[in-house]
């Protein structure tokens, strides 16, 4: 089928190539969490929680000078139709877990565990990115020392064209799809996953297109976390 | 599975071109949404919070409603429909498409703007209300004005933001800064002090932060020997040693075998406390003492539990409201604590008591604990408690409107919803909400005038 159409060059969905999707972002949604947030790229949608560091439960995995960081990622049963997403869950928690432990200064907290919970409400491809962008605003919300704003987009080729953010059909075409997680600021990945193959230099050129990508959703993130900072500051008062 | 049925029927059927609101148990295609749908202000995930103005919708928002538009080319397209909607997911969600409109550079992405009404609704982090329309503008106007009155632009930063400093002094990097190619980058989001020499940046949400001297308000949660283990709202609980507690009788004596098994006699399990920090231990729990008067078990009132970075350190956090009969003691640690006021913990009012303890002290010529000897069966009077349950409400209103917390702040809340003649229970309802932030405002603005 064509995933571009060749008359007018819009993808299934309505967008150009590289047409990001949109964004839409939430802090505090979870009133009893110490930070929360709620992530929406196109119809994915994924809700993240984070607690404040506590003593680690199973003492043997207590590292004495950082933190030890655990993620546990679910779908909600009514996220997707299809059910084999799921069986992926524990990849996935591990991925991001990783991803985040990049960027949080865990050695400024010693022998505790950071528990960060993501759930997907809405799937619609791309569901591992945006956990990890929900992740990341979840821990500046809870005001966890970071070393910089993670984010995380894919990208594709499909109908020899390099496309920005699948969803969940184009992801279904079983064509080749990159996720790329970077740290914005420092220009650095922190994740790259690959499925299927592509010759190297479509590949850099796919690479690039996701790194820019991330950097949009980067500026977005900031922009978030910089409205919601006003806003607490003003309303504490002197 | 009733979806999956439903979803198979409605391919066959031409698709419409006009803006439908369907029930949820249909399908839609992904990522075919109106560009209208873009002017929809955003809901919240939470079902209770409140919504802004949604002008295409129903008014009725039941949990299964859809907005869709089909558009028939694409639509034959699309063997494999699906994406029903979470029963939970109230809004409409603004196309992916429509960014198409923005400019086609090869590989330059165009960020989304955020939406700001989306960024007042995150306000209400803790209080569940409805607003009506009017509440609304009239509170989105008095959070907007509260903004713009606060001079803060300039120091607010957030994660990864470069702070600008004068490379030239020696600067000192502190809590919440890290160096990056000569440069200081914030690692959290806050606003940027700087202390002569020093720059660091404070945490708006930050967690309770310990510092020797603070009075705190605890719960016991299990008693250990020769010790209690208080729950301060910190990462760890807290720990008051008997040696650091006055014994009933009074009398400075060593701690004997006998005093450890009577602990339970001067506080049990889920005893409120107020205590101050004395120190640290190694392991970074507190260490606490209780030896003044002040201090000590807390009764007949109620314990409110609100953000620790609302309540700043002050002079005096142990306060007597006289004209209300009420105790009011702002713990350190975000334990509130009101309560009808004792002249001083382990004493009573009625001079009968203080005489049957005096007799009982001489009849057996020996001294007892005084808890055995009276046991006061005076109730707290009607007044009292309703204007302890007053001063919580204003408590509960301050911290979810997110002010900080202070002595007079709370007494002007109560004062004026007694003098509005508002029902304790409505204290916490929307109009007194909405005019708690306005009284606020004018409060700002008179004083921003005085300077």
């Amino acid at each position: 089928m064509e995933y571009v159409d060749s008359l007018t060059g819009f993808r299934l969905d309505g967008r150009r190539p590289n047409d990001i999707r949109q964004i839409r972002a939430e802090i505090g949604v979870v009133a009893k969490a110490d930070g929360s947030a709620l992530f929406e790229m196109g119809n994915t949608k994924v809700i993240a929680a984070v607690y404040r560091p506590t003593e680690v439960q199973n003492k043997g995995q207590q590292i004495n000078n950082q933190a030890l960081v655990r993620c546990e990622y679910s779908m909600a049963n009514f996220s997707t139709r299809d059910l084999q997403e799921d069986q992926r869950g524990t990849e996935i928690s591990l991925v991001i877990c990783q991803t985040m432990e990049a960027c949080i200064l865990v050695h400024l907290m010693p022998c505790s565990q950071i528990d960060i919970f993501v759930q997907v409400l809405q799937a619609d491809g791309e569901t591992r990115s945006a956990c990890i962008n929900a992740a990341t605003l979840t821990l500046a919300d809870a005001c966890f020392p970071m070393r910089d704003i993670v984010t995380s987009c894919s990208a594709g080729y499909l109908s020899s064209t390099p496309l920005l953010h699948l969803n969940y059909v184009e992801d279904s075409a079983r064509g080749p799809d990159v996720t790329v997680g970077i740290l914005a600021k420092m220009d650095k990945v922190t994740l790259l996953q690959m499925g299927s193959k592509l010759p190297i230099d479509i590949f850099e050129n796919v690479m690039q297109l996701a790194i820019e990508g991330c950097k949009a959703i980067a500026q977005y993130i900031r922009e978030v976390l910089l409205e919601n900072t006003k806003l607490l500051e003003s309303r504490k008062g002197l | 599975m009733i979806s999956r049925l439903s979803s198979r029927r409605r391919l066959a059927e031409p698709a419409q071109p006009s803006l439908l609101l369907l029930p949820s148990d249909s399908t839609s295609p992904p990522d075919f949404l109106p560009c209208l749908a873009v002017l929809l202000p955003s809901l919240s995930i939470s079902s209770v919070l409140p919504a802004p103005a949604q002008p295409f919708l129903l008014p009725s928002l039941s949990p299964s409603f859809l907005a869709l538009s089909l558009r028939s080319s694409l639509l034959t397209a699309q063997p494999f429909l699906f994406l029903s909607l979470s029963p939970s997911a109230h809004s409409s969600r603004a196309p992916s498409y429509s960014r198409h409109s923005s400019q086609q550079l090869p590989y330059s992405v165009v960020a989304p703007h955020i939406n700001k009404e989306a960024a007042m609704t995150t306000m209400l982090r803790e209080l569940r209300l409805s607003l009506n329309q009017t509440q609304r503008v009239r509170l989105q106007s008095a959070l907007q004005s509260l903004q713009e009155m606060s001079s803060l632009a300039s120091t607010i930063t957030v994660v990864a933001d470069t702070i600008p400093v004068n490379h030239e002094d020696s600067i000192l990097k502190g809590h919440g800064t890290s160096d990056l190619n000569g440069e200081v980058v914030a690692t959290l989001c806050g606003v940027v002090e700087r202390i002569n020499k020093l720059v660091y940046v404070r945490a708006q949400r930050a967690r309770y932060k310990p510092e020797v001297g603070d009075i705190i308000v605890g719960r016991v949660i299990e008693i250990a020997p020769k010790r209690w283990r208080l729950e301060i709202n910190f990462s760890q609980d807290a720990v008051l040693m008997l040696s650091s507690m006055n014994l009933p009788d009074g009398i400075q004596r060593r701690r004997t075998a006998v005093d450890e098994l009577n602990m339970r006699s001067i506080f049990e399990e889920n005893d409120v406390i107020c205590a101050e920090v004395r120190g640290f231990q190694h392991d970074g729990s507190l260490h606490l003492q209780a030896r003044s008067q002040k201090y000590g078990k807390l009764e007949r009132g109620m314990l409110l539990t609100v953000p620790a970075y609302l309540v700043k350190r002050r002079k005096q956090h142990l306060h007597h409201l006289q004209q209300y009969g009420i105790d009011l003691i702002l713990g350190c640690n975000g334990f509130i604590w009101v309560g009808e006021h004792v002249n001083s913990h382990g004493e009573n009012d009625s001079a009968a008591n203080r005489e049957n303890r005096e007799d009982a002290v001489n009849k057996t010529g020996e001294l007892q604990v005084i808890q055995e000897v009276q046991e006061p069966e005076r109730t707290t009077p009607l007044e009292v408690r309703q204007h302890i349950c007053r001063v919580a409400n204003s408590v509960r209103l301050l911290s979810a409107l997110g002010f900080n917390l202070t002595v007079e702040f709370i007494i002007d809340t109560v004062e004026a919803s007694i003098s509005s003649n508002t029902d304790i229970k409505d204290m916490l309802a929307a109009e007194f909400y909405v005019q708690t932030a306005e009284r606020e405002v004018q409060r700002r603005v008179s004083l921003s005038r005085k300077h």
